[in-house]
Formats: structure tokens, C-alpha cells, sequence
């Protein structure tokens, strides 16, 4: 049996505001894969990963999830927006923020002392352990730090059990040591669990090592390959109609100079 | 002349429950109490507090329309309070963006309520002894009727509550996420302005529409103050809601001034007491924490 690909697009295009985001986008992800999005601000990354959840209708071509249509809600997608921080003020525990992930769209009120709300309990220490979570479970989210409120939502992304994991720029706003802590999480969550995920980022180098592929985003266009195929001056040059170079530092960091700031539809990323 | 109250505290209830209108101040009281200590939590909980706020001025035009046309006080409340919901609702579009802007609707809707108030006052002679119970609540106003009007109401309120609860509490910690796990963030938006507006009204019947902050918002604010935790926060905002209505309700009967400044001065009180554990708390965590 040949397994389905987990997520498939067919000549996908989006139009907003009278103005292609970007189209004639044929993308196949396998099952467990790690991708990147990457591309400039404004290219429509985000409206990518709102395609895929299917918050946005695609304008033509054709989204599919494990080969079945995108709808809003599905569990086999877990997603983490994109965001600068949950306000301090919020007075919700941590443990309370990765449930809603499990039945937080249900209709009614969840009951304590009742066989689901342990078995929920149990779902609930189990993730966090699995992110390394569980020494802040009980605090406010509003009081602990970036890093930590990041690895709780992707427990809560993945508490549901999902195929698929859209991370809307998890790194951002992070330290270097988070940024490689998390980064290093989602691997270990891709590796381990099977899940595949599409990563949102703005800069490619703290996730370079654990990539399989990376979808670049630019002028109206979607490329996708290796991040060597893809992040090099001659394919980046096509890609934006426009000299652009790539340079590779000593430590291997990967440097885009000249890109041009993108043409296409501003206000929705 | 004024009851006075002795130490013996079975004798005070029994005083204080003598008189039927006593009797229907409790139990509009504590119907009111529960409702705006459920839905509360959730207002300080979305952050629309200013919300509440301009809701409850509605309720003077509601109530003063309804004296002029001869209505009940509380049926013009309620019938005022929904229909600016809605209107709050329609105007200050998607509750995830634009915070200043639904600000800036809101003020507009609570300033235009306000005029009309002014409006239907003027033309209502001998409106000012109204107008001040309107405003500031009072103590013998509530009929058997509106006891039972305002049953009805909590009811129909507790019942929304409980089946919404859930993805509301989602859409309110995390509208896009939640919005991606298919809850209906903009209908529960305007369902729960809706309830909103309703238990605003209940509790301005109480306390009068200046003073409803002291039932819907500082008890809950207090509860989140002590316990992160969601269902006790709950609970803890129902009880707390409920002791400052009774203690104000008590307070007032054996005393000449009005309930309303009862009612809010505990809820007050009770505000800074659950900022101040809060702090304390804090800072005995701080000492006692080993530096790293």
C-alpha cells in the first residue's frame, strides 16, 4: 500500500484584494517530513498555512489533508499562530491553555471528577512532560516567558493527536537558546511522533540542520526542494526575477543578500 | 424609625427578612449575584469590561423610556441592554482585531445611550427621585413580578452559559487558534454580548446602572486575582458576588443611605483585599525563591 500524502496542493492560487498572493503552487509533502516556509515579509506565508487550515478558500487549484478536502476545525491539523506574546494579565494556568487543544471546541462546560476529566488530566501531564513542560503547568501563562508559553501551545497544537503541524514563526521573539531548544523540540516531535510539520520562519538558520525540505514564498511563487537546492543564488534569482546572492558563512549559516522587499499584497502575511 | 440591628444574629436575619420587599430584595439579589458572578468571570476573562460598562449606561435610557411610557423599569432595561448589545456587536466588528476601534464604537454607542437617558428624563416631570434609583439602585423597588422576570432571565442566561461555555472560554483565551479548531469565534462574540447585555440589566435592577461593575466585574476580578484556576474562578466569583450582595443588602436596611453604595463599596473592598493576597503572595514566593 502506497501511503497518502499528508498534504497535497495542486495548482493552488489565492487571490486577495483584486491581487494574486501567489499561484500555480504544486506542493506534496510526505508523512513525517520537516519543512520549512521561508520567504520575505508580505510574500504570503501565512496565507499559506490559513489555505491549509482552511480559513482562506483557494481562489483555484485544489488543498488536500491525508486526501480529503481542508474544512475548518479538523483535528489532524494542530497550529500554532503567529503572535508576540499572551498578555500578562492572563489569569488562565498553563495545564488549562494545553486542554483546550483536546476538547476546547466541544459545545458545554467540562465537568470535573469525572472519569474525562482525568483521563483528559492524564492526556494533558503527558504532553507537557513530552515538551518539557511540566515544571510550569499550574503557573499563570501570563507570567511565564516567551519560550516557555511556546513549548505549552505546541503541546497544545499536538494533544489532539494531529498529522499535520503548522507553526506560524514559533521562533520568533525568542532567544538564541530558545530558538535552538525549540527547534530541536519540533524535530524530536516530527522524528518521533511521525507528525508532519511546516514551520513558518523568518530566518533559516537555527532550523537549517533539521530540515528535510523548505517551501520558499516569493513574488507570487512557491518553490520547494532541499534547503541546498532552493537557497542558493541561481534558483533564488529566478524565484524573484532579480539578482539576488547567497552566501554561506564559515559556520555554514546561510545569508540572503538583495532580496527585494515583496510586491505582492500587504497587510496579510 | 430605623431598624437597628442587635448581636444576636438570628434575630438580625429575622428582622431583616420581616418585610416582603426585604424578602424580594433578597432573592432578586442573590439571582442577580449568581448570574453576574458567571458572567463576569467570562467579561474580565475577553477583557470587555468597558463593554459592561457602557451596556449598563443603556440601562438609564432603557429604564426612563419605560417609566415615561408608563412600562416596567425592568423590561425597558432588558429590552434596552439587548438591543445595544447587538448594536455593540454590529459596530465594533471582529472582536480578535482592532481593540481601538471596538473601543472607540462602544464609547460612541454609550454616549448616544446616554443623550437619549437626558432626553426621556426631561420630558418625564418629577422624573429625579427615578432617576436616582435608576442610577443608584434602591432597596423597595422589586416587585414579586420582577423577582420572577428576573428568574426567568438568569435562567435563560446560566442555560446560554453552560452550553457555550467551553469554546467560549477557547475563543476568549485564543480566538485564532480557536477560530482554526472550527469554534464559531464571531457568533459567540455576539451571543455573548447578548447575555452580556441581559445580565447587565439583571444587575442594574439591584444596584442601579451607575453601580454595575460592583456585581459584574469586581467580584470576578477579584477571583481571578486569588485562583488561576478556571472553574474555581468561577465559583469563587458566584460566592463572592454573593456576599457583598447580601452583607450590602443587610447593611443598608439598618442604615439611611442607600444600597448601591454598599453593594460597590464591598465589591470594592473585596477588589483591593484579593489585590493585596495577590502581591502578598507574590512576595513571599520572591523571598523564598533561591537565587539561581
Amino acid at each position: 500500500m502506497i501511503a497518502k500524502p499528508t498534504l497535497e496542493l495542486h495548482n493552488a492560487g489565492i487571490r486577495l484584494g483584486g491581487r494574486w498572493i501567489w499561484r500555480g503552487v504544486d506542493l506534496d509533502v510526505a508523512g513525517g517530513e520537516f519543512l520549512a516556509v521561508l520567504g520575505p515579509n508580505g510574500a504570503g506565508k501565512s496565507t499559506l498555512i490559513k489555505a491549509i487550515l482552511g480559513l482562506l478558500p483557494l481562489s483555484e487549484g485544489s488543498i488536500s489533508v491525508l486526501g480529503r478536502g481542508v474544512s475548518r476545525g479538523s483535528s489532524a491539523i494542530g497550529y500554532l499562530p503567529q503572535r508576540r506574546s499572551f498578555d500578562t494579565d492572563l489569569r488562565i494556568r498553563g495545564r488549562d491553555l494545553v486542554r483546550l487543544g483536546l476538547d476546547g471546541a466541544r459545545w458545554g462546560v467540562p465537568l470535573p471528577f469525572t472519569p474525562g476529566a482525568g483521563e483528559a488530566r492524564r492526556r494533558v501531564e503527558e504532553l507537557a512532560d513530552m515538551v518539557g513542560a511540566s515544571a510550569y503547568l499550574d503557573r499563570p501563562v501570563g507570567e511565564i516567558s516567551g519560550g516557555e508559553q511556546q513549548r505549552l501551545l505546541i503541546a497544545q497544537a499536538l494533544i489532539s493527536g494531529p498529522s499535520l503541524l503548522l507553526l506560524d514563526e514559533p521562533l520568533d521573539g525568542l532567544d538564541i537558546s530558545n530558538q535552538q531548544s525549540i527547534s530541536a523540540l519540533v524535530q524530536t516531535v516530527c522524528r518521533a511522533q511521525g507528525v508532519t510539520v511546516l514551520l513558518v520562519a523568518h530566518d533559516v538558520n537555527p532550523i537549517l540542520t533539521y530540515l528535510d525540505r523548505v517551501v520558499y514564498v516569493a513574488a507570487g511563487r512557491v518553490v520547494a526542494g532541499t534547503p541546498h537546492d532552493v537557497i542558493n543564488t541561481r534558483t533564488l534569482s529566478a524565484l524573484y526575477g532579480a539578482r539576488v546572492e547567497v552566501l554561506t558563512t564559515t559556520d555554514g549559516r546561510l545569508v540572503v543578500v538583495g532580496q527585494p522587499e515583496a510586491a505582492t499584497f500587504h497587510g496579510t502575511r | 424609625m430605623q431598624p437597628q440591628p442587635s448581636l444576636d444574629l438570628w434575630a438580625d436575619v429575622e428582622q431583616l427578612l420581616a418585610f416582603h420587599f426585604m424578602q424580594n430584595a433578597f432573592a432578586g439579589g442573590t439571582v442577580v449575584a449568581v448570574l453576574s458572578g458567571v458572567v463576569g468571570y467570562f467579561t474580565v476573562t475577553r477583557g470587555q469590561t468597558f463593554a459592561a460598562h457602557a451596556l449598563s449606561q443603556v440601562g438609564f435610557p432603557g429604564a426612563a423610556g419605560a417609566a415615561l411610557v408608563g412600562a416596567s423599569p425592568l423590561l425597558g432595561l432588558l429590552a434596552f441592554c439587548a438591543v445595544a448589545a447587538l448594536g455593540i456587536a454590529a459596530l465594533a466588528g471582529r472582536p480578535t482585531q482592532n481593540q481601538r476601534f471596538a473601543t472607540a464604537a462602544i464609547g460612541s454607542v454609550l454616549a448616544f445611550a446616554l443623550a437619549l437617558g437626558f432626553l426621556f428624563a426631561s420630558l418625564y416631570p418629577g422624573f429625579v427621585e427615578t432617576v436616582f434609583s435608576v442610577l443608584f439602585g434602591t432597596l423597595i423597588g422589586i416587585t414579586d413580578t420582577q423577582v420572577l422576570v428576573l428568574l426567568i432571565v438568569a435562567a435563560a442566561v446560566l442555560a446560554v452559559m453552560t452550553a457555550i461555555g467551553r469554546p467560549l472560554f477557547f475563543a476568549s483565551v485564543d480566538p485564532d487558534v480557536a477560530s482554526a479548531r472550527g469554534v464559531r469565534v464571531r457568533l459567540l462574540a455576539v451571543v455573548f454580548l447578548l447575555v452580556l447585555g441581559l445580565a447587565v440589566a439583571a444587575s442594574a435592577s439591584i444596584t442601579g446602572t451607575l453601580l454595575v461593575f460592583a456585581l459584574l466585574v469586581a467580584p470576578a476580578a477579584a477571583a481571578q486575582q486569588i485562583t488561576p484556576r478556571p472553574g474555581l474562578g468561577i465559583v469563587l466569583s458566584v460566592v463572592l458576588a454573593l456576599a457583598v450582595t447580601w452583607l450590602g443588602l443587610s447593611i443598608a436596611y439598618f442604615s439611611v443611605y442607600p444600597v448601591g453604595f454598599y453593594v460597590t463599596s464591598l465589591g470594592f473592598a473585596v477588589y483591593l483585599i484579593a489585590r493585596a493576597v495577590r502581591y502578598g503572595r507574590g512576595f513571599a514566593l520572591r523571598r523564598t525563591a533561591v537565587p539561581a
